[in-house]
């Protein structure tokens, strides 16, 4: 790593870990309904806000009518996402004329932006209308975001409480985190994204003459939009000039800050971050990263003062924190080691390896951003994933394949990581001879289900996802680069969707009925087949008695438990995927190095 | 009752044990352990993939099916290996139990009196409620309990313990036991059991295991394991078309066979826990039993490591039954050794515990030797439950010593009065913690002897020990608050209830319960039986009365209240056991990765044999190795799982340290080696 790397990732950590405190405490006030000057401020919306859905605050929810509102929230948020896409012809704000979204795309990104994964198999600026950016997209950036705080709030009130059945009212919940978190830090994000040059209007598109005439070979496309091949399997090009350029426009900087915030990730133009009208410097770069971890982390600090132990919030920061240094040093130094072919090629690698990068950015901000996007089950990219080099892109494979669970998504990596702490208290509470317990709560048989069906869901998603896409036809089809890496392409569209990160290997022609199909079943299965279980786990602590702390029960702060949740995380997150990663990034890097 | 210690391996043990682990290859039973039904699935596959390669269509060589086949069931039969034997041992403890348990025949009464006329039945047809006759010699035929009469009873056929002891009618030694015989006099006995249902039946149908119950925490280890091997198998299964994609894109090598796959998946799955689980419940069962205690339930014996707070009697349990003379405190006028001599001549007669402590006493401080009583021509006053003195008549002198109320009332009907500073001196021993016997000639009070309770010689260490556990400890006597304040402190518990009454006791169970914490007690006696049933751990006393037996969910043969301290441990051993042996297995995959992923894909990617970190010497040799260590693993450990993890009283977060280095590094290490070794003899034998 450079010293501009080792600076860069110092300082990014300072100011997150700075920043993540007083949000933390901010965000218990707001979910204890103690914010006293939000309220003054909001209140009154609130309240209207309430009464105009006929909602009664006071009202507690048990973890099944909790969970059945967030469904029936999100299944809302679906309907109303896939018919804006549908219809967008015919609604206005859509100054490009762009067509109605063909219905299997439309379903892959309805999914994709109420399940928090925002992956997208469509280009948003030759896609999607501003109303559709705007009323569909953006809105479901906060409410998926809304949806994955409440359920971890709801988890921390779980152990907070004891000997009852309520987890809180859903409705409440989502409209305060809304409401008083997330709208007030997306206009600050937005406008000092704005003061750095990211666009805000609904201009139509501008054509601008270029300096140069651009000439590229384009890949042929056949009519179902699916890359022509000749008989060897190599996709056909054709040669095509350019003496002028469209700039795709649009209220870009209102969608970003909350794109980052929310762990949300889904570009509005295809380039994502990488487009210099997202993310136009290596100022926004930072400030795009840290908006990216702030409320995970922060959620840490919530959920020490929910629970009444601030240890227990710093013990799980603690474990983020550093599985999180040990990726992005590793995803940098990787990047920054170059490609042997390219030295071989007389290509000087200093620089680090700058294919799929933005120059202004450079080797560091790219790796730094790859892992900070992949740790957060965010997606956002600035550089593309499946240009880093073999190690490069496996990190931020592995940092998802762990479950979102490294700060990962808003709320759901904290009750990702959540998930695996039971399991490490279950384990080491019986390393201690005793029956275990977390927080003064005994993890019994109910939890331990729950627990099974939360870890099983997304490896299994993810496993047979790929296997079904490299068995098929119609999922080879999609493959452009033979070999390990055309595996490691379909490895990483699965991991992505059933781990809700949206991030994409390019490379992987995406936007087919086969994919937008299976990928959008795995991006719900692997959302709400998490949600349920752990709602139903924080119902059953609920209704426990809180035990007290005794010199028998094993501490859940300090260096100890910290290590001992690392390690849970790394067995069971990475014991599943050994092979695929094997078969795919790891004999990728032998071949590299190898020369072939 | 002599009780054979069996060694680990006694080939008594082992040769049924080879036996039953045939006989447990019936499917129903294996199905119970869904992990090793897996393996037990695979077994039979690689069997078929095996008889196929034999008619020539083999998917790889039929002498590397054959040997990985042959382990596989011997994974499967190590299992059931480790299960037989701790059930053998299980069942050779209740033979010796059983061995008291013979068909006697009974004289059953047709009326519940004495003498009313008998009728022989056998022991076996008696029903509850019935009332039998036990004489001299007789054996008691069921349990029971004594509604007339006294006898001596020798209960060693179920305690090991020779002394007789004596049941009567009334009180807490109202409890009988079936297969104890009756020595001297005759009781009446009512049976409080039908057939079969019997303490000791039910005891042999614990230890047998034929009932046995899967415990609370079992249940959710297994939900963990069986997670695991679904990850497993997801894992595995995927890497078939993993495969054949990897191979139709390079072209090179050939997909991976179906029996590298299953023995992939037996290698990944928690095998060596699932295989010793069981062994462990039964283990845990039977290192009770080793200590004379009789759990009702496994589940009982897991509570017992998660108790947070013993409630102890004080007397028996914390102090020595007896108090002992430790001091005389004269009255003003009166010397030491005066009151001393006094004292002494009234306890010559005195066989108590209490009266030999003060001649013993007298002796030690004023050497005043014990003199011939006969000599003296006195007249022994006897205790009596009207006077509640005892004492000495002389010629012309009348001792005695007793209670201070009691001496008070005898000196002020003679017309003497108490002296002021006698009372005093009575606060002072009541404020120690003691018991103060006034001594009074004649109208003449001498002065106060202090009779001391002894608290037990190494109990404040075990109090220690179990509050480094994490357990408090609470003493729960009928002593007024300042005695009891004065022996807590001196026995070092946490805490202690004084006055207590069955509701006080209850009262405070349940104070704690709500606290969120488990409570352990134990008892006696029939007013303890409420309690005893509210205690999350409630061990009752054999010698206790059968109201209490039913309360509580254990019973200690030995009646040693402090052996909770052990049922607490052999409580914790189960857990950790357990925990670390699961710890140990899924650590062991890291190893097992290594040599099987490069093994089963080096045809397709020969650059994966970098990952061959172990240098193994063949794909074949390298999965055929990790799967012997994976059967033979488990027979290492069998040893580890029927003796349990040792526990240390050393606080959570260091016993976790420990055995995290121990069984998780361990874990990750030793596959690495034994693999390696494996491997190595493999292809020093020439197989590979």
């Amino acid at each position: 790593m450079t010293p501009h790397a080792w600076l860069l990732l110092g300082l990014y950590l300072l100011v997150l870990l700075l920043l993540a405190k007083p949000l933390g405490v901010y965000l218990a006030a707001v979910v204890e309904g103690r914010a006293a000057w939000a309220a003054r401020v909001g209140g009154h919306i609130e309240a209207g806000i309430y009464r105009l859905c006929g909602v009664h605050p006071a009202d507690g929810m048990g973890w099944l009518s909790y969970g059945l509102a967030l469904l029936l929230f999100n299944g809302l948020g679906l309907l109303a996402t896939y018919t804006l896409q549908r219809l967008q012809l015919w609604l206005p704000l859509n100054p490009q004329q762009l067509g109605n979204v063909s219905p299997d795309s439309a379903f892959n990104t309805a999914i994709s932006f109420v399940s928090n994964t925002n992956w997208q198999g469509y280009g948003g600026e030759t896609t999607m209308s501003y109303l559709t950016q705007m009323l569909a997209l953006t809105v479901q950036n906060f409410l998926s975001a809304a949806t994955g705080i409440v359920v971890a709030v709801a988890l921390m009130r779980g152990f907070a409480r004891h000997s009852v059945r309520e987890i809180g009212n859903a409705w409440v919940d989502l409209t305060r985190i809304t409401l008083y978190v997330l709208l007030p830090l997306a206009v600050v994000v937005a406008v000092l994204l704005v003061g750095q040059g990211v666009i805000q209007n609904l201009s139509p598109y501008q054509e601008a003459t270029t300096v140069q005439a651009t000439v590229y070979d384009a890949p042929k496309l056949d009519a179902t939009g699916q890359p022509v091949k000749d008989v060897q399997g190599n996709p056909v090009t054709a040669a095509v000039t350019l003496p002028t350029q469209t700039l795709a426009m649009g209220p870009v900087a209102s969608q970003e800050a909350i794109k980052m915030l929310g762990t949300n990730g889904g570009g509005f133009f295809n380039a994502n971050s990488a487009h210099p009208y997202e993310n136009p410097t290596p100022l926004t770069n930072l400030l795009e990263m840290l908006a990216i971890l702030l409320i995970p982390a922060a959620l840490c600090h919530t959920f020490g003062r929910l629970v009444g132990d601030a240890r227990q919030g710093w013990a799980v920061l603690a474990a983020m924190t550093v599985l999180f240094v040990v990726a992005a040093m590793a995803v940098m130094s990787f990047e920054q080691q170059g490609n042997p072919t390219f030295a071989a090629l007389g290509v000087d690698q200093a620089a680090g390896n700058l294919e799929g990068k933005e120059l202004r950015f450079g080797s560091a901000d790219s790796a730094l951003f790859a892992a900070v996007t992949t740790a957060a089950s965010c997606g956002a990219v600035n550089a593309m994933h499946d240009s880093f080099t073999p190690l490069g892109g496996m990190v931020p494979l592995v940092l998802m394949q762990l479950g979102e669970v490294v700060f990962g998504g808003v709320g759901s990596g904290l009750y990702g990581m959540l998930v695996f702490a039971i399991m490490a208290v279950f384990i080491s509470g019986l390393m201690i001879g005793r029956t275990p317990e977390y927080l003064g709560k005994k993890i019994e048989v109910y939890e331990m289900k729950m627990m099974a069906i939360a870890i099983l869901v997304t490896p299994l998603l993810v496993l047979s996802g790929t296997a079904v896409a490299v068995m098929t036809t119609s999922g080879r089809a999609g493959i452009l680069n033979p070999g390990a890496h055309g595996f490691s392409e379909v490895l990483y569209a699965f991991t992505s969707a059933a781990n809700n990160n949206g991030s994409a290997f390019a490379g992987l022609s995406a936007n087919t009925p086969f994919y937008n199909v299976l990928l959008g079943i795995a991006m719900w299965l692997g959302r709400f087949g998490i949600i349920v279980p752990v709602l139903a786990m924080a119902g059953s602590l609920a209704a426990k008695k809180r035990l007290g702390e005794t010199s028998g029960s094993l501490p859940t702060h300090g260096p100890l438990f910290v290590t001992l949740l690392i390690g849970t995380v790394l067995l069971v997150g990475l014991l599943n995927y050994v092979p695929a990663l094997a078969l795919g990034p790891v004999i990728e890097h032998l071949l590299l190095w190898a020369g072939r | 009752m002599s009780r054979k210690t069996l060694t680990l391996f006694d080939p008594a043990l082992v040769k049924p044990a080879i036996v039953d682990a045939f006989k447990k290859l019936d499917p129903r039973l294996q199905w119970r352990n869904p992990v090793m039904f897996v393996v037990y699935v695979g077994s039979l596959l690689t069997t078929v993939l095996w008889l196929h390669a034999l008619g020539g269509h083999g998917e790889t060589s039929s002498g590397f099916i054959l040997a990985i086949t042959l382990w596989l069931w011997f994974t499967v039969l190590f299992a059931n290996f480790a299960e037989a034997l701790a059930e053998g041992r299980s069942k050779a403890q209740a033979a010796s139990l059983r061995g008291a348990k013979k068909t006697v025949m009974a004289k059953k009464l047709r009326e519940p009196r004495y003498g009313a006329a008998t009728d022989t039945v056998a022991g076996t047809d008696l029903r509850k409620g019935d009332v039998v006759l036990i004489e001299a010699g007789d054996m008691i035929p069921a349990d029971g309990e004594v509604i007339e009469g006294v006898a001596s009873v020798n209960e060693s056929a179920i305690t090991g313990e020779s002394a007789p002891v004596i049941r009567e009618s009334g009180g807490d030694f109202s409890a009988v036991t079936g297969g104890t015989t009756v020595l001297s006099d005759w009781i009446v006995v009512r049976i409080v059991v039908n057939p079969g249902e019997a303490f000791i039946d039910r005891m042999i149908a614990m230890v047998e295991g034929a009932k046995r119950q899967k415990t609370p925490n079992e249940i959710a280890l297994t939900i963990l394991l069986v997670a695991l091997t679904i990850i497993f198998l997801g894992v595995t299964v995927t890497l078939l078309p993993y495969s054949l994609f990897s191979v139709a894109a390079t072209q090179s090598g050939s997909p991976v066979s179906i029996t590298v796959l299953v023995a992939l998946l037996v290698c990944l799955i928690p095998t060596t826990i699932a295989g010793l689980l069981s062994a462990i419940g039964v283990a845990g069962m039977s290192r009770m039993m080793q200590a004379n205690v009789i759990a009702t339930s496994g589940r009982a014996v897991e509570a017992a490591g998660d108790v947070d707070v013993l409630l102890l009697d004080k007397t028996g349990t914390i102090t020595l039954g007896n108090r002992q003379a430790s001091a005389f405190l004269p009255a003003s006028g009166v010397t030491e050794t005066v009151l001393a001599d006094a004292a002494q001549l009234a306890s010559l007669a005195d066989e108590t515990p209490e009266g030999r402590s003060i001649v013993v006493l007298a002796k030690q401080q004023f050497n005043l030797r014990e003199r011939d009583i006969h000599a003296l021509g006195a007249t022994f006053v006897h205790f009596s439950a009207q006077t509640r003195m005892s004492g000495v008549n002389l010629k012309d002198r009348q001792i005695r010593k007793g209670s201070a109320d009691a001496i008070r009332a005898h000196v002020e009907a003679q017309g003497g009065h108490f002296p002021a500073d006698v009372s005093a001196a009575i606060d002072t021993v009541a404020r120690r913690g003691s018991t103060p016997l006034v001594v009074a000639d004649g109208v003449n009070v001498l002065g106060v002897v202090e009779l001391k309770d002894i608290v037990k010689g190494g109990i404040k260490d075990r109090f220690a020990e179990l509050r480094r556990m994490g357990i408090k400890t609470v003493m729960i006597t009928g002593d007024n608050r300042l005695t009891a304040a004065a022996i807590a402190a001196e026995a070092g518990v946490d805490d202690f209830l004084a006055e207590a009454t069955p509701e006080a006791k209850l009262a405070l169970i349940r104070q704690h319960q709500a606290e969120g914490r488990l409570v352990a007690m134990t008892g006696d006696g029939t007013n303890d039986a409420p309690a005893l049933a509210q205690a999350d751990v409630a061990v009752a006393m054999n010698s206790g009365t059968q109201a209490a037996k039913e309360a509580g969910n254990m019973v200690d043969l030995d009646s040693n209240p402090t052996k909770l301290i052990e049922i607490v441990e052999t409580g914790k051993q189960m857990l950790m056991t357990r925990g670390s042996l699961t710890t140990f297995s899924v650590a062991n995959d890291i190893a097992k990765y290594f040599a099987i992923v490069p093994a089963a894909f080096v045809t397709t990617y020969p650059q994966l044999a970098a990952l061959n970190v172990m240098g193994l010497a063949t794909p074949a040799s390298a999965i055929l190795s990790a799967v012997i260590f994976n059967a033979l693993i488990i027979v290492f450990l069998i040893p580890l799982a029927l003796k349990g993890v040792p526990y240390r009283p050393l606080g959570a977060a260091v016993l976790l340290r420990r055995n995290l280095l121990i069984y998780g590094l361990g874990g990750v290490v030793v596959p690495f080696i034994g693999i390696k070794l494996i491997d190595w003899l493999i292809a020093l034998a020439g197989w590979a």
